[in-house]
């Protein structure tokens, strides 16, 4: 089983190669990232055909294409999906919705310490969740959502834990964060604190067995918010 | 590669559109005949916002691209790897809503092994005035006006284009939309101020024509609007009356007698023998009756696309794309979303 993991959800343009085989060991065979000047339409693609190049991958040897699905800046998921939407459309296979967040997490699969990744998502929120990885199993304890960072710590905080933190919402929240946190917590470091396509394919691998695909069709991003002329416009059409 | 149409007229080239609000796709063989024309437009949703939202129109593409691209090519009886090129709009248009197109068209290339070409969302307008008109060759000249753009261009050769004019400020489409919006007719303005202009007197009020100094062929469309809007501030603080259709028929009169006069203008001096309209405004009723009577007084033959060709499209951008692929134009993985690319600019496109 061969996975194609797209991840344009943030600064970041990461792609990666998985192959499953049946005795169920993984491997990442290539996984490529940009994280530089040129935009996501610039860098992934190329990207994409450089790690299939290396790995003599066609699109149709592939049993399915995951895509980091939001939350995260709005054009940067559309390229993504539109990515994905249109190789599992030539190569007739599903597309894996990954929660950003999730997969971003998984960079920490075997830590024991929660995992709180963390995006800027402007107008003084985040896109964050909360995850524990307790003896193999995922415990959500905070599910990805758009939230003010008040509300994150104070449930952290709450909850008394140990904390890693990763995202690019910590480079923008440092010292709030400094400020507010009262248990302990790290900073990850530079090498693990982005998004990262191998981290996204081998959860996607995990959905891919218990059978959460999408028909390619189907597939649009989440993006955890409603556009700003719908949030305005509901106040002046009364569309709420 | 040669563009003459016998020795191509098996060539397919499906065309992508997703600039706007209309999600489109195109089978076209041998450079002009359409083998389906699919449009998802997304119109009902934007005109509660008095305008296309980019945001909205970005979210309607990437849900409907696949759906819309695989029925153009069903229609069409077309596999994707029968394809001999992919075309797709990467600008000018809504940065969002082109990147949903462009990436996807770049992938599908990609993933079947199609060469994929950029094509220029004006050009792809002219460029329908070949299916419609299967005769027509260049050189001709060629009024775009839509929602976005007022250019006049001369059409010397396949995929060669030059500006002759240019609006200064406001797109003829622009000003029809502000207009309509202004007397209460709602969006898209187009055709409801050429429904309500046909039961109002065009010589009602004298609005401006307006010249532009530095070109005489340029258009200016916001000293017209502003006289709407003064107009219409003006009866409202004496408590007169609107005549709504009279506003819409004298404002329709004044922009259609600049855009007419402008064109024949340039044509006569130039002295082109063929002239063609293309965009949304192509659609006026009175705007395609006036260049008739115009062009037919100077003997120059009018030429026009059908109505569902003047609309968005992914059909007028499979002919450009056609023609470019033919000129050797070709665009690589890391083709990007243009914006603001002007009339024969080849930011996305090298040749082979």
């Amino acid at each position: 089983m061969k996975i194609l993991a797209l991840d344009s959800s943030g600064l970041v343009a990461s792609c990666a190669v998985l192959e499953k085989k049946e005795n169920g060991e993984e491997k990442i065979l290539a996984l490529c990232s940009t994280d530089f000047k040129k935009t996501h339409s610039q860098t992934l693609l190329p990207m994409i055909d450089h790690i299939c190049e290396q790995t003599d991958s066609k699109a149709e040897d592939f049993d399915a294409v995951a895509v980091a699905a939001g939350p995260g800046s709005f054009t940067g998921l559309r390229i993504g999906s539109a990515t994905a939407k249109a190789i599992a459309m030539a190569a007739g296979i599903p597309i894996i919705e990954v929660p950003t967040l999730l997969g971003l997490a998984y960079n920490f699969r075997c830590e024991k310490r929660l995992v709180c990744p963390m995006m800027d998502a402007r107008r003084n929120q985040v896109y964050s969740a909360l995850y524990g990885f307790e003896e193999g199993k995922t415990v959500i304890y905070k599910d990805q959502s758009a939230l003010a960072l008040d509300e994150m710590t104070e449930f952290i905080n709450s909850l008394g834990n140990e904390v890693v933190f990763l995202g690019d919402g910590v480079d923008a929240y440092k010292d709030e964060i400094a400020g507010r946190v009262k248990v302990p917590y790290v900073l990850a470091p530079a090498h693990l604190n982005r998004q990262n396509a191998a981290s996204v394919a081998v959860l996607a691998s995990e959905m891919y067995e218990e059978g959460r695909t999408v028909n390619a069709d189907d597939h649009s991003p989440e993006y955890l918010r409603v556009s700003q002329a719908e949030r305005e416009g509901a106040k002046d059409f009364n569309l709420t | 590669m040669s563009t003459n149409l016998s020795e191509n007229k098996d060539l397919l080239v499906l065309g992508i559109e997703s600039s706007c609000d209309e999600t489109a796709a195109s089978v076209i063989r041998g450079c002009r005949t359409v083998l389906s024309n699919v449009i998802y437009s997304q119109i009902d949703i934007h005109t509660v916002y008095g305008g296309v939202v980019p945001e909205i129109a970005s979210r309607g593409h990437i849900e409907k691209i696949n759906l819309v691209v695989k029925r153009a090519l069903s229609e069409a009886g077309v596999g994707l790897k029968d394809l001999d090129a992919i075309a797709v709009t990467y600008g000018p248009g809504l940065v969002g809503a082109l990147l949903v197109g462009v990436a996807h068209a770049k992938a599908l290339g990609w993933a079947a092994g199609v060469p994929v070409v950029g094509v220029n969302h004006i050009e792809g307008h002219i460029c329908a005035n070949f299916i419609t008109n299967p005769g027509l060759e260049p050189p001709f000249m060629c009024l775009v006006a839509s929602g976005g753009h007022s250019h006049l261009v001369n059409v010397s050769g396949y995929g060669e284009y030059e500006i002759i004019a240019r609006t200064r400020d406001d797109a003829a489409g622009e000003a029809f939309d502000k207009v309509a919006r202004a007397i209460g007719l709602g969006y898209p303005g187009g055709p409801k101020i050429d429904k309500a202009a046909r039961e109002g007197d065009p010589d009602a009020i004298a609005f401006p024509r307006a010249k532009v100094r530095e070109n005489e062929y340029d258009f200016s469309f916001s000293g017209l609007k502003s006289a709407v809007l003064n107009y219409l501030n003006s009866c409202n603080m004496k408590g007169e009356k609107i005549n709504t259709a009279d506003v819409a028929a004298s404002f329709q009169k004044a922009a259609v007698d600049t855009l007419v006069g402008h064109s024949m203008q340039a044509a006569t001096d130039r002295g082109v023998t063929k002239f063609a309209i293309a965009g949304g405004v192509a659609s006026n009723s009175s705007l395609r009756k006036a260049f008739e009577e115009e062009c037919d007084k100077r003997g120059i033959e009018f030429l026009r696309p059908e109505p569902i060709y003047c609309t968005d499209n992914g059909a007028m951008i499979g002919v450009a794309g056609s023609y470019d692929y033919l000129l050797g134009y070709r665009s690589g993985l890391d083709l990007n979303a243009v914006p603001n690319l002007s009339i024969g600019e080849r930011k996305g496109v090298f040749k082979v």
